[in-house]
């Protein structure tokens, strides 16, 4: 059996001017080259990863890490979407907070060894 | 060693350089007739092609050579320079007595530069001396002018004496085979000028009897101001000029390729031989050659395929020239496969020579594990367990024993045997005893060879290298010059190439222009 810990973080957007800011950057996408990402552990994923987190954002602020493997945002899955897609998913203007499942590595490892103890 | 190593004639005339070549050739012509002449007799079974031994008839052989090697007669001076005070003169004198067997030729240039640096020292002095001793009463007396002159004359001579005996006074290292030709140049001027300075003298002072003291004194102290600028010109000629590196030498050596590069600076070619010498005996590592030829299982293989029966033929003088020539031809023509012999051979030798090794070190652990050094509190102990109390000789005799052995099979497989007796192991260990050193300490001396240096015995005769040029050895270094420096059984080919000249540009870098992004194909801020 299989068991993918996550976690739930939620986060409220800022408002900076005219926009609304999360405060990280993400990278990856089923258009994207998988091979070149540093945060994943299998080369083939085509996820969706945090790559950046602006100190004291708002991002920051609700937990969320630099690595950290976005899965769903609101609901929406993101495991299976091009780099735009995501970004539109994550910037709507109509959505002032953001639900985002995701999967950290360190996790998993804890988990795995956890595991490894019985 | 004759029968072990027989190359064929090709091979041995083109290993050795150009310039020796035509002293070789006449010598080789000579030994060549006479082999041919030998073989051409010999009626029987195999043909062997002319070969030669490695090393000349003339070269010491190979039984004696492992006991006296390196060492002939020698004829060796100095590069030293400019004045000796005289203690130095007498330690010279001491020295020519100790090492009787030298030639004097070694110390007639120090000694002439001595007698003449002692003598432009005095001569300051005699000028002011001659004067009070001969006419004192007409002098016109001279007061504190003369006294300062006669202060700074005395500091300069001081000066002149202590900077000669720091630069000048060194014990003589080469000698080379023409004149040095700035020290020539140095002693020529020193004594010109010092002629001179006693010509005016002699016509302007002693004869009309100059009264004006303080004009003899400052002559004088002129004098010696005209010696500091000299030794000022010798200091930089001898010493400072060849400092700076303009020229890469490339030294080879002939037997094993041996190679290095040194940076020198601008020499003549004999200067720059001594100075390659000066490297080459603790740069390089010993030339063994034990260790240079090919082992003649693979060589020969070529040359014993063929079995040639002369059926009772009186002329055949003619025949075996002509059949030696086809023999080395077909033998040629045959599929040859030594190069496969001898990529296992070797393999092969280095895994007996591992494994003597191995054998050795482990020996050598064990053996240091049985003394240990007697701290001074343990011998208030002993009187409940007398022990033999060892000096470290009889320490390291003790000692010997288990390992000799296993010593022995590895410097003979390392064909080392020749540089290493029983008696200079047995010192070697006691030295190492003494030291507190660890068995690796002791056997670094015998798992690498060496450079020549650690096998020089300690006497003052000196080696006898030649130089040759097929430029006269006085002139300077320039690119594309060859020259070499033979021994009896091995040369040192020295290539000189000039030191490239650098065009140094210049970067300006902003500490805060270094910015790195992440290489994924895109990245969006949300």
């Amino acid at each position: 059996f299989l068991s993918l810990f996550q976690q739930r973080i939620e986060i409220q957007k800022l408002r900076e001017g005219d926009n609304l800011i999360l405060g990280f950057s993400i990278g990856g996408g089923i258009d994207q080259d998988a091979s070149q990402n540093p945060f994943s552990e299998d080369k083939a994923d085509k996820g969706i990863y945090v790559t950046r987190v602006s100190k004291g954002g708002p991002a920051e602020v609700a937990g969320l890490r630099i690595g950290d493997k976005i899965m769903q945002v609101n609901g929406w899955d993101m495991t299976m979407v091009t780099h735009d897609q995501a970004r539109k998913r994550l910037t709507k203007k109509k959505e002032d907070v953001v639900r985002l499942l995701i999967t950290r590595k360190s996790l998993e490892e804890t988990v795995r060894q956890s595991m490894m103890q019985h | 060693m004759d029968n072990e190593s027989q190359y064929s004639g090709y091979s041995y005339k083109s290993s050795h350089s150009r310039s020796s070549r035509k002293h070789r050739d006449r010598r080789d012509r000579h030994r060549s007739k006479s082999r041919d002449s030998s073989s051409r007799a010999d009626k029987s079974v195999t043909i062997q092609a002319p070969g030669e031994p490695l090393l000349d008839a003339e070269s010491t052989r190979g039984d004696d050579r492992d006991d006296n090697w390196g060492e002939t007669t020698t004829v060796v001076t100095g590069t030293s320079e400019h004045s000796v005070s005289n203690e130095d003169l007498t330690r010279a004198s001491k020295e020519l007595e100790d090492s009787s067997p030298l030639e004097c030729r070694r110390f007639a240039g120090p000694v002439l530069s001595g007698i003449l640096g002692l003598f432009a020292l005095l001569t300051p002095l005699a000028f002011l001396l001659l004067p009070q001793l001969l006419w004192r009463d007409s002098l016109d007396p001279c007061g504190t002018p003369c006294e300062g002159l006669y202060v700074s004359l005395a500091f300069k001579l001081l000066v002149l004496l202590i900077s000669s005996w720091a630069l000048f006074l060194r014990p003589p290292r080469a000698t080379l085979p023409r004149f040095f030709v700035f020290r020539c140049l140095l002693m020529a001027l020193v004594f010109l000028f010092v002629a001179s300075y006693w010509l005016f003298y002699g016509v302007r002072v002693l004869e009309p009897r100059e009264r004006d003291y303080r004009g003899i004194v400052g002559y004088a102290v002129s004098l010696v101001d005209a010696l500091l600028f000299i030794q000022y010109l010798a200091l930089v000629l001898l010493e400072v000029r060849h400092l700076r590196p303009a020229f890469c030498l490339k030294v080879v050596r002939t037997t094993d390729g041996a190679s290095r590069f040194y940076n020198v600076g601008h020499l003549s070619i004999q200067r720059a031989a001594v100075w390659v010498l000066d490297h080459y005996y603790t740069d390089f590592s010993v030339y063994n050659p034990a260790l240079l030829n090919l082992p003649k299982s693979i060589l020969s293989k070529k040359m014993s395929g063929f079995k040639v029966y002369s059926l009772g033929e009186e002329n055949s003088t003619n025949n075996s020239t002509g059949q030696s020539r086809a023999m080395i031809a077909a033998a040629a023509r045959r599929r040859d496969n030594s190069h496969n012999e001898y990529y296992y051979e070797e393999a092969e030798m280095d895994r007996r020579v591992r494994k003597r090794k191995a054998r050795l070190v482990v020996a050598v652990e064990e053996a240091f594990t049985h003394i240990k050094r007697l701290q001074d509190d343990e011998v208030a102990a002993s009187p409940k367990h007398p022990r033999e109390v060892m000096d470290p000789r009889e320490a390291a005799q003790a000692i010997f024993a288990p390992m000799a052995r296993a010593m022995q099979k590895y410097l003979r497989t390392t064909r080392q045997q020749p540089y290493h007796s029983m008696e200079s192991i047995i010192a070697h260990l006691q030295f190492c005893i003494t030291h507190n050193m660890t068995p690796k300490a002791f056997l670094e001396r015998y798992l690498t060879p060496g450079p020549t240096m650690q096998y020089q015995r300690e006497n003052g005769r000196g080696r006898q290298w030649t130089l040759v040029s097929e430029e006269p050895v006085t002139s300077a270094l320039r690119q594309g010059l060859v020259f070499s420096l033979r021994r009896l059984d091995f040369a040192l080919v020295v290539t000189v190439t000039p030191l490239p000249f650098f065009n140094l540009g210049e970067e300006f870098i902003d500490p805060k222009s270094h910015k790195f992004v992440m290489r994924l194909q895109s990245e969006t801020s949300v």
